[in-house]
């Protein structure tokens, strides 16, 4: 007790030093809350996402993962539309299948234009394949052509608050009837999920001329049958592709390589940020052994009047430690103000364990850098030291 | 009276590279419970290092220091601390108290490393002051005092942990000398009570106030 108020006596008699000293440590906790609360958000915000498009879902995609075919690689994409055909005949009983391609397009209402909006063209089941939910008209079924429904941000960037359904607009140069308004979907990665638009895929095929799928759905009726439906799928298709062309994912997989991503991208990005903590470090050693040197009298005093050597060394330490420590709940207080107003643009999360783990880290750099300035103190002469000038 | 204080045969040599300087040259001193000592002698006399001996800051190069009867020769640091804090109290030159620190607590800190609580501290503390007439500076610091009262702050510090004996190396060396005649009627009081005083000075007018005085010239005592 006693050890700690004398350091904090010794750290408020330098305050602009002990402040600067702090610093680095207050960047450094700072970064690392922020970086974890990120990613974390991250996570949370993919996991919510994914898991809104039903547990049931399993997605059918070219290539695959972790394979010498990467996903959406350059390679030669040999999923095609009657591999969707033969699922939904086969599993008509246990699954819904829809198949889905994706161009990128402009498209022109009037005078006013949206570019790079992905416009995938889908099936008439993919509602209800992937939980779609419109706000404003209805999906089109089999016996519409040149029909289109709309996400939110195509909405805002064509039509503003005017009027939506039965309006023309032109996609890539074809004319298509707007039938429907999607409720907003949020992004990903920085993609807005609602700047998109949904064409029957018989359209798309003509109109684009692919035949390749992006991707297919299928939604298991019950979530007991996934790994069945998955293990059938693959089956199914394995008779006409090879085992690296395709790839049958359940949404417990893709939730499992997402945490994989973002638990890398956590370590990779907090263990930049605590190379910045042991910067801090060195900052509190330096200050340290200045403060020893400064007080080498007063270490002298302190021996003479009973002090032993390790009241010396605790007292140099404590001070160490207090400072990083502060240094510690500073940067923790400021890394979750910032985090919550950057909460308001992106989804953040700051996780009980990376509070602990940079308090934890930030008293521990105090412990290893004043440590040497400690023992330094504690083995002072005292002669030479109440000498000292 | 028992002797508190007994050197024998006390050499002190200072090794630096290949060349070495006899301080302390076979010494021979006894100074009893309740003495009133002072140590005369130029600098480079070798008083200052046969205080820190004494103190216990130092130890003999060789010979035997028996601090009231028991040999310190063979003693751990910490140890030494221990009989520091208990049994010395030192008075500086240069009053070596704590800045940004008050009278009070320069007066604790003895007691901090005797374990002692904080209620206790502050009530021997108050009346380690008040013993040296500084009832009304308890909260005072350094930087508000004379040097007068600074260094009889650190005559209070000396006694706060009640020792068997207080060094006092040229305690009036940076003082006025009315001051200094202040802190030397302290030194006279203490005596009176029975505390045992070794105080080292090269001016024969502090000199005068010990009751005995012995005289060093190069690391030897040449006159008792």
């Amino acid at each position: 007790m006693e050890t700690i108020n004398s350091a904090l006596t010794a750290i408020l008699a330098n305050k602009l030093r002990s402040f600067l000293t702090m610093l680095g440590i207050v960047i450094g906790v700072t970064s690392v809350i922020l970086l974890i609360s990120l990613v974390t958000g991250l996570k949370t915000y993919i996991t919510n996402q994914i898991q809104e498009l039903g547990a049931n879902l399993l997605i059918v995609i070219p290539g695959r993962i972790g394979g010498a075919r990467s996903p959406g690689g350059v390679q030669a994409n040999r999923l095609e539309f009657k591999d969707a055909v033969n699922l939904r005949s086969k599993l008509a009983s246990e699954a819904q299948v829809s198949a889905a391609i994706q161009r990128n397009a402009t498209l022109k209402f009037g005078n006013k234009l949206d570019k790079g909006v992905a416009v995938f063209g889908v099936e008439t089941t993919y509602p209800q394949v992937i939980s779609l939910k419109l706000t404003e008209g209805r999906f089109f079924n089999q016996s519409d052509r040149k029909v289109a429904v709309i996400g939110t941000t195509v909405k805002n960037n064509l039509f503003g608050e005017g009027k939506t359904t039965g309006q023309i607009i032109d996609v890539a140069g074809i004319k298509y009837t707007v039938i429907g308004v999607l409720g907003p979907r949020g992004a990903i990665f920085g993609i807005d999920l609602d700047n998109s638009i949904y064409i029957p895929i018989s359209s798309s095929q003509k109109q684009f001329g692919i035949d390749r799928l992006n991707t297919i759905y299928i939604s298991a009726n019950s979530a007991d049958s996934v790994k069945d439906v998955q293990q059938k799928a693959t089956n199914l298709l394995k008779k006409r592709l090879s085992e690296d062309e395709f790839t049958v994912q359940t949404q417990e997989q893709t939730l499992s390589t997402i945490s994989q991503v973002t638990g890398v991208l956590s370590l990779a990005l907090g263990g930049i940020a605590a190379i910045s903590l042991i910067v801090g470090g060195i900052g509190i050693m330096n200050i340290m052994l200045v403060s020893v040197t400064e007080r080498t009298r007063e270490i002298g005093l302190r021996k003479a009047v009973g002090a032993k050597p390790k009241d010396i060394r605790n007292q140099f330490l404590i001070e160490a430690i207090t400072l990083s420590g502060l240094g510690g709940i500073i940067g923790i207080i400021l890394g979750v103000v910032i985090s919550f107003i950057i909460g308001r643009f992106f989804t953040t999360t700051v996780p009980w364990w990376s509070v602990i783990l940079s308090f934890g880290f930030s008293t521990l750099v105090g412990v290893i850098f004043g440590v040497a300035p400690a023992i330094r103190a504690s083995r002072l002469d005292p002669i030479e030291a109440l000498r000292h000038e | 009276m028992s002797v508190i204080v007994k050197l024998s045969k006390v050499t002190k040599i200072y090794l630096s590279g290949e060349v070495s300087f006899q301080a302390l040259k076979d010494i021979d001193l006894e100074v009893k419970k309740g003495e009133f000592l002072a140590i005369i002698g130029a600098s480079g006399s070798g008083k200052s290092t046969m205080m820190n001996i004494i103190g216990l800051l130092d130890h003999p190069t060789s010979g035997t220091y028996k601090l009231d009867g028991h040999d310190t020769s063979r003693l751990q640091e910490n140890t030494l601390a221990e009989i520091r804090n208990s049994k010395i109290g030192f008075v500086f030159q240069s009053f070596n108290l704590l800045a940004r620190t008050s009278a009070i607590d320069n007066v604790s800190l003895p007691l901090i490393y005797a374990g002692v609580d904080s209620a206790e501290r502050s009530k021997k503390a108050k009346q380690a002051l008040e013993q040296v007439g500084l009832a009304d500076k308890f909260s005072s610091h350094p930087n508000q005092l004379s040097g007068g009262q600074q260094q009889k702050v650190a005559i209070a510090r000396a006694l706060v942990n009640n020792p068997e004996i207080i060094l006092a190396d040229e305690p009036t060396g940076n003082l006025d000398t009315r001051s200094g005649e202040e802190v030397m009627a302290i030194f006279e009081n203490l005596h009176k009570e029975g505390k045992t005083i070794i105080m080292i000075t090269h001016e024969e007018d502090i000199a005068h106030h010990a009751k005995r005085k012995i005289r060093m010239k190069d690391g030897e005592i040449w006159k008792q």
